[in-house]
């Protein structure tokens, strides 16, 4: 995947986030502070306008415009979430003009540890990392396994959609719906969710 | 003089403990408010943060009170993004920002070290109400 196809995938996130936004925003009514999808489309809509004028072919620099644009603009916890996130993946794509699956299992590794490292939170505690950490897992057995592409979709769409699930069945221990304690039962988290339309949006573009 | 910086969520909250703080502190005593967007909508704000910390410094370093949730990555973030002569005297109090506030502008406009605003901000944490 060279820098422009990164640029479109990246164009594709803020029309997929503009369309759900406001069920991010419901899904965190419910155990947040109601401001998720609000968060995400401001955020995405400046990543929209910054990248239109990103020339770059090394997708290093464009990661590090749409990091620095989230982290500024996003205004909630999924701004320094996702925008470090980016930081990292920009870190491990620098210098790359074309990317390849070991790449981006390089790119998604660093994402994970980025969200990790930023909000310090584990497995279980029904955040965006619940969906992610398996997404991650997914994809490196994929490879390790030398899955068709397709089969690797498969894997992956598979393990969100458990993932998604899961997050109804956990206590928030994490983020605003900590505050909730066993009240968070039942609900899907919106972090999670926000985390599934990037994820659906990288795979969707790739052939 | 150690400086200090308010991050919530709120603009109104952040200046409201300014204001509050700047009854017990001597005129020269230098207390940002960093509230909410630009818009004046509820959250945090990097790029304000940023700033805020920069102008809070003048020499002595900066202690940093937050709210909460994306207040503390907002900021840490932030000091990822300040040069690394600054950011090793900048710190982020572990204390409720209200009374924290309070405690360390005392500290701080009596010439406290950055240790000594920092840890009167965190005093403020043990100490009951009633
Ligand atoms: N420490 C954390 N680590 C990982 N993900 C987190 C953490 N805290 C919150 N999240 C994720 O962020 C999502 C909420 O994002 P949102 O944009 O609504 O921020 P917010 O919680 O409203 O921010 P704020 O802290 O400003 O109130 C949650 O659903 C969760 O997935
Ligand atoms: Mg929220």
């Amino acid at each position: 995947m060279k820098a422009e196809q990164v640029i479109q995938t990246l164009q594709a996130m803020n029309q997929v986030i503009d369309r759900e936004a406001q069920y991010l925003t419901d899904l965190d009514a419910a155990i947040g502070d109601g401001d998720h999808g609000i968060n995400m489309k401001r955020g995405f809509a400046a990543v929209s306008t910054k990248l239109e004028g990103e020339t770059s072919e090394d997708c290093g620099d464009v990661l590090k415009t749409v990091a620095m644009t989230l982290i500024s603009t996003v205004g909630g916890a999924s701004g320094p979430l996702y925008g470090t996130a980016f930081l990292k993946a920009a870190q491990a794509a620098k210098g790359k003009t074309d990317l390849n699956k070991e790449d981006a299992l390089e790119i998604l590794t660093a994402a994970v540890e980025g969200v990790q490292f930023r909000g310090k939170a584990a497995r279980g505690e029904k955040t965006m990392l619940d969906l992610l950490i398996p997404v991650k897992e997914a994809y490196a057995d994929a490879l390790d396994e030398g899955l068709s592409l397709e089969e690797t979709k498969q894997r992956i769409f598979s393990v969100m959609d458990e993932s998604i699930a899961y997050t109804k069945t956990i206590i928030a221990t994490k983020g605003r719906a900590s505050y909730l304690g066993e009240r968070s039962l039942g609900h899907q988290d919106p972090g999670a969710t926000s985390s599934y339309f990037l994820i659906k949006t990288v795979l969707d573009s790739v052939e | 003089m150690v400086g200090i910086v308010l991050v919530s969520h709120s603009e109104k909250i952040a200046q409201g403990i300014r204001d509050l703080s700047m009854q017990m502190a001597s005129p020269e005593t230098k207390i940002l408010a960093a509230g909410g967007l630009p818009g004046g909508e509820i959250g945090t704000d990097f790029q304000r943060i940023l700033e805020s910390i920069q102008k809070a410094d003048s020499g002595d370093g900066v202690v940093v009170l937050v709210d909460l949730g994306s207040a503390i990555m907002s900021t840490e973030a932030a000091l990822d993004f300040l040069d690394e002569d600054l950011r090793a005297r900048v710190v982020l109090a572990d204390a409720p920002i209200v009374e924290g506030a309070i405690s360390c502008s005392v500290a701080a406009s009596i010439g406290g070290s950055l240790e000594e605003v920092k840890a009167a901000a965190e005093e403020s944490r043990g100490v009951s109400k009633f």
